[in-house]
């Protein structure tokens, strides 16, 4: 008796989870989503995601689970992402240009660039050239100077990560000045920091949230935006000074392919009042993000057009798997 | 490097630098006295052991998992209950080290060299005992430091660069001498294996995709705690049911509730373990402070260290309660030592320090003068809330203790193996939320059960699996660094930090031939 007793309480409880599991049909969103963040707690993904968080729940009229999927730089919750189901409750902070530089640098990253499909590109942080405050170089023309009376290779430039911002901004900034600067990769800009402030490095090739946060440390010598940010007034952009480099992190977050247009036009929407949240764009700029707008066409557009700039360094280099 | 007056900068208003300190803890701890906040330090401390406990459950998860519900709160009152969280899993750790030879967390994996034995003595109670008082007296240490010597500790982390890392590296591999019970060269090849695995996935520098044999989902490399459970966990669930081997069939294994034992280690551990203390809490909040080494680290270097300077290194190993006490000391100093980098610099020291680092970035705190400072307030009111979850540990964690050892010496076998099974499985799964970690956990078991009939201890491995990274993080960066150099390889060889930490290597490595060579000396000598 007592069998059977607890035999119809595991069917009963089992007959629960699977009738809660089933998405209703009626209306999106009908139950709450999943946001995966493939970075270490604490890092900008992460960040952004909890400044975003509240705002999200408002505006999307449902819970928002955040959960973390770390590993391989990204590439196994991006995997993760592409196999999931495609109908908009599971959606994944991306990265530029990680997911176009591991895809090609890697041969086979568990996933296709372009199995990610854009909803929203809501921030990007442009590089930023940063020495410490008592660093001899005062400006641009100081350091590239520098780096051309001396072997090349001298100058080290740390940064975060390979395949990464950070690591492509140094490489352009080598080409367009015409100079050989060492970049030596950091697990995360939390360790290139300490490299920097201990004097490790000469230089770090970093986001424009460390030239907020390190103001009374680091001296920024120039900001790879197309406009000087209102946060740091004072740092020359690269073009200002005669190098044309714009390059930075985006950050957004995207869907499995074969997510339905509607459901990602959705997304976009709520992910666009979202940001425009005047709580949401205070916490971003205090930080030092600079807020993009971009949905789902534009991203797409931005993707395609950084995929095609970035093969040809990368060919140049010859960093691309076959 | 950071400039003369560190500490005048961090205390503004200071000319003695005094005066305003005792201001500020006074402040502190008005602000911790109050009813929500030492209900939330005891709610912390006791959640953050009972996470530490379970395998599978690192000290960061605890803190991470609890980041959102600190939305809501206060910023002190978050932060307060984030770091009794913090303080109390690296405890927690040693009861599932203790009771079933797992680590509960990778800071308590020293724990399981000393602890287990004493528990299959009939000594559970004991190890509980000296793992209590050791992570107390440890952790209220590394507090200390982190209050009163916030500035200059943090300078010194700054001088660690790439080459200082390696050769820590390196010292890390001569503990591997005195963890192998047995045989050396098992222990090296063991280490040997451990870095080995250490590379499959990412490389740190470069890129390169190694060993995912073709499989993406690998790329994401072994996680230590995948590792520590199998190879220290499976084993001996395997050896219960294969062979009937293990804790449960040695008739003493248990908790036998025996008068004062309470008192006797705690007033043994004060009374003459002052030296083993002293230097484990040391060992544990200057590997705090270093970004990027925590507890993981610690308690092993500290466990070496303690057997190093003993009178009866032999007997450590066998339910040794000196080594539990250097182990839990270190690990809980690590609490402390992270934060100092954190706090002054905004460097994690350790791991949870990570996500502790961005719940201060999220209530607008920004870690340097400001926090010791206009945000002094907080600041001590958490300082000194970590030391309070420091002592808070003691009752709940002694009366908690004797309770989950009569627990799990009661429980019958039959219901302890699949228990733990799926703990295990649990565990192993919920690091990454990736079911290939399950996998990966099940076939290190297997490997670590075989490895053990053939006389390879577990211990190595793990070290070579923890070190292989930072080794060659810091050699790769160091040899690019050196491109200014005749060879690249100088970078390693010229910093006078680096002099030091090489001299240390030496000393480790050549240590236990000084000991051979002693005793051929007086044997010549008598003669």
């Amino acid at each position: 008796m007592k069998k059977i007793a607890v035999g119809c309480v595991v069917l009963v409880a089992l007959l629960a989870v699977a009738w809660t599991g089933e998405s209703s049909a009626a209306g999106f969103p009908s139950k709450p989503l999943t946001y995966m963040i493939c970075f270490d707690p604490a890092g900008e993904s992460d960040i952004t995601a909890r400044i975003q968080e509240s705002a999200l729940k408002k505006y999307l009229g449902q819970n928002v689970v955040i959960t973390y999927k770390i590993g391989g730089g990204g590439s196994i919750c991006w995997s993760e992402l592409t196999q999931s189901k495609p109908d908009g409750y599971t959606i994944a902070g991306h990265n530029l240009p990680h997911i176009i530089l591991q895809p090609m640098e890697r041969g086979n990253a568990g996933y296709k660039t372009l199995d990610l499909k854009n909803i929203y590109m809501f921030e990007s942080t442009p590089n930023l050239l940063v020495v410490r405050n008592d660093s001899p170089f005062k400006t641009l023309k100081d350091f590239i100077e520098y780096a051309k009376k001396n072997p090349p290779g001298v100058v080290t430039v740390g940064g975060s990560g390979t395949s990464s911002a950070n690591d492509l901004g140094t490489t352009m900034l080598n080409k367009a000045a015409g100079i050989k600067l060492t970049y030596i990769p950091f697990g995360g800009t939390g360790s290139a920091v300490p490299a920097l402030l201990g004097g490790h490095v000469t230089a770090l090739m970093t986001y424009s949230t460390m030239g907020v946060q390190y103001r009374g440390k680091f001296r920024a010598l120039a900001i790879a935006s197309d406009k000087r940010m209102s946060v740091l007034k004072d740092v020359p952009t690269f073009r200002e000074l005669g190098y044309d480099i714009v390059e930075g992190a985006y950050r957004g977050v995207a869907a499995p392919a074969g997510t339905p247009d509607d459901v990602i036009k959705h997304l976009a929407g709520v992910f666009d009042k979202v940001m425009r949240d005047p709580e949401v764009q205070k916490k971003m700029d205090q930080q030092g993000f600079k807020t993009e707008y971009m949905g789902p066409e534009a991203s797409l557009a931005l993707v395609k057009k950084k995929t095609v700039e970035y093969e040809a360094i990368m060919k140049e280099l010859g960093r691309i798997k076959k | 490097m950071a400039g003369p007056g560190l500490r005048a900068r961090l205390l503004p208003d200071a000319e003695d630098g005094g005066f305003p300190m005792l201001d500020y803890l006074w402040l502190g701890l008005q602000h911790l006295l109050t009813f929500q906040n030492l209900l939330l330090v005891f709610a912390g401390t006791v959640m953050g052991m009972i996470a530490g406990a379970l395998p599978g459950i690192t000290a960061t998860m605890a803190v991470a998992v609890l980041v959102p519900f600190t939305f809501t709160m206060s910023p002190v009152a978050g932060l307060v209950t984030l770091g009794a969280v913090y303080m109390g899993a690296i405890y927690g750790g040693s009861f599932s080290a203790i009771l079933i030879n797992t680590p509960g967390t990778p800071s308590s994996i020293g724990t399981c060299f000393d602890g287990y034995p004493m528990a299959c003595q009939g000594r559970a109670e004991e190890a509980i005992v000296a793992a209590t008082v050791g992570s107390c007296l440890g952790g209220l240490f590394g507090v200390v430091c982190l209050i009163f010597l916030s500035p200059p500790l943090a300078d010194i982390a700054l001088k660690f660069g790439p080459a200082e890392y390696f050769w820590v590296g390196v010292f890390g591999i001569t503990i591997i001498s005195s963890l192998s019970s047995g045989s050396v060269l098992k222990g090296l090849v063991g280490g040997c294996f451990g870095a080995l695995i250490s590379t499959i996935g990412i490389a740190p520098i470069g890129g390169d995709v190694r060993f995912t044999f073709g499989f993406p989902a690998m790329q994401g490399g072994v996680e230590l705690v995948v590792m520590l459970i199998g190879l220290f966990c499976i084993p001996e669930l395997l050896s219960l049911v294969v062979k009937g081997e293990g804790m449960k069939t040695r008739s003493e294994y248990g908790y036998t509730r025996t008068k004062g034992v309470l008192w006797k280690t705690t007033r043994h551990i004060v009374l003459h373990l002052q030296g083993n203390l002293w230097r484990s809490s040391i060992i544990g909040t200057i590997i705090g402070i270093l970004p990027g080494a925590g507890g993981n680290i610690a308690n092993l270097v500290a466990y070496n260290e303690a057997k190093r300077a003993s009178k009866t290194p032999e007997k450590f190993g066998t339910g040794f309660v000196d080594g539990v006490v250097a182990t839990e000391t270190s690990n809980n100093a690590v609490v402390g030592g992270g934060m100092i980098p954190l706090l002054t610099l905004g460097v994690p020291g350790a791991p949870p320090d990570a996500v502790i680092y961005g719940v201060l970035m999220l209530f607008g705190l920004q870690p340097g003068p400001e926090l010791f400072s206009t945000k002094a307030d907080i600041t001590y009111t958490f300082m000194l809330g970590v030391g309070l979850s420091a002592i808070v540990m003691v009752p709940v964690g002694i009366y908690g203790g004797r309770l989950l050892a009569r627990f799990v010496a009661k429980l019958s076998t039959a219901y302890l193996v699949p228990g733990i099974a799926i703990l295990t499985m649990v565990g192993s799964y919920a690091i990454r939320n990736n079911f290939l970690d399950v996998i990966l956990m099940l076939v290190f078991g297997f490997i670590g059960f075989g490895l053990r009939r053939l006389n390879f201890s577990a211990a190595p491995i793990v070290l070579g699996l923890i070190l292989g990274p930072l080794m060659e993080t810091g050699l790769v960066r160091a040899y690019l660094m050196g491109m200014a150099y005749p060879s690249p390889w100088f970078t390693l060889f010229v910093n006078p930090l680096s002099w030091i930490l090489i001299a240390l290597c030496a000393i480790s490595f050549l240590w236990p031939y000084f000991g051979s060579m002693k005793e051929r000396l007086q044997g010549s000598l008598k003669e």
